[in-house]
């Protein structure tokens, strides 16, 4: 059987129950609905707010590194602790922390397969206790930004055969059917998506139970509309973080070398003037 | 310690929109969270003490949630 490029980013619920108590290893919970986290949690997991903690909150950006290295160090964690991360959504939100702590360098980051949905559906242990961690003084010492796109770089890359563009949205999204998900408010002026990119919604990566696809059913997804290792992939959706899922079953899980997201995503392309746009699918 | 029970997790369509309808047992409380399949977004959560009343209580406040939502555009 198949395994995953990179088997090691991945840990299963079992393996962390078993760890949890683990002082070298900070399990951290990052939903979409951040008053999940509150109802109840894996003992010792400490909560991450991705509207608050995992942003710049002025300017559009991802967090600086001043404030990760605060959030890292009142969270307990040092440059050698292994971070396993969880959320709810198919770890939607902790695919968001994946990418930026491993834009900053930080070694030894995983992702709790299945995520806080099958930890719920299999009965397993929760707390509403909030974790008091000792501080730490994490530093950061490197900033990558391979794993980043920034729109010049899609304008440039748009015109090579040797890229291809994923676009993760729903469908409704990608035709211009829509301009956001319903009850979303991040929009845009235009509907549609960029000339070229292919539509691969990001949860198609997913199993019902939240788990990642094997990874010859990821293979087939990906390659299947020409999503291809050899290419030097860019993905994107609306605001950058469905994209950050899709990077990370890409970069991780497939082992695609050169692989992006795009986090300026669809509410920075739909919004510039004289933009090329396409409608339909 | 405390482990969720009665985890229950469904589709259904509220006003015309496909939803995802999660509900479970924690401590004494039955916690109920809706949310728009895709992305996934919370729409609303709610709790009780039975488990069909989180459920009916979410899905009330969804419904009036989508349904403004929908006037509004």
């Amino acid at each position: 059987m198949q395994t995953y490029a990179n088997p090691d980013v991945l840990v299963s619920t079992e393996w962390v129950a078993q760890h949890m108590r683990d002082p070298k290893i900070a399990i951290v919970e990052v939903d979409v609905d951040t008053a999940a986290y509150n109802e109840g949690h894996i003992p010792g997991a400490i909560g991450w707010n991705w509207q608050t903690q995992l942003c710049d909150t002025i300017r559009r950006d991802i967090i600086s590194k001043d404030e990760l290295q605060k959030l890292l160090s009142q969270s307990g964690i040092g440059n050698d602790t292994a971070i396993v991360l969880y959320g709810d959504n198919n770890n939607w939100f902790a695919a968001w922390a994946l990418w930026q702590l491993k834009m900053y360098g930080h070694n030894d980051v995983r992702i709790m397969n299945g995520g806080r949905k099958k930890w719920l559906a299999e009965g397993r242990e929760l707390t509403n206790e909030i974790p008091t961690p000792s501080q730490t003084t994490y530093r950061v010492f490197s900033y990558n930004e391979m794993f980043r796109a920034f729109r010049k770089h899609v304008e440039d890359e748009m015109k090579s055969p040797k890229a291809a563009l994923v676009d993760v949205r729903s469908p409704d999204e990608f035709t211009g059917k829509i301009l956001a998900p319903p009850g979303l408010p991040e929009t845009c002026q235009r509907g549609g998506h960029i000339p070229g990119a292919k539509n691969i919604p990001w949860v198609q990566a997913c199993n019902e139970d939240g788990t990642f696809k094997s990874p010859m059913e990821l293979k087939t997804l990906y390659e299947s509309k020409g999503i291809t290792s050899d290419k030097s992939v860019i993905a994107y959706c609306r605001i950058g973080e469905r994209s950050s899922h899709t990077w990370f079953v890409l970069k991780y899980l497939l082992g695609y070398p050169n692989v992006k997201n795009y986090d300026g995503s669809w509410t920075e392309w739909g919004n510039i003037v004289g933009a090329p746009v396409q409608r339909g699918g | 310690m405390m482990r969720p029970e009665n985890f229950r997790s469904d589709t259904r369509e509220l006003v015309g929109m496909k939803v995802s309808l999660t509900s479970y047992k924690m401590g004494d409380r039955f916690y109920c969270h809706i949310d728009n399949i895709d992305p996934g977004a919370t729409i609303v959560r709610a709790d009780g003490t039975t488990q069909d009343e989180a459920e009916q209580l979410a899905v009330a406040k969804a419904i009036e949630r989508l349904t403004s939502k929908t006037k509004r555009s």
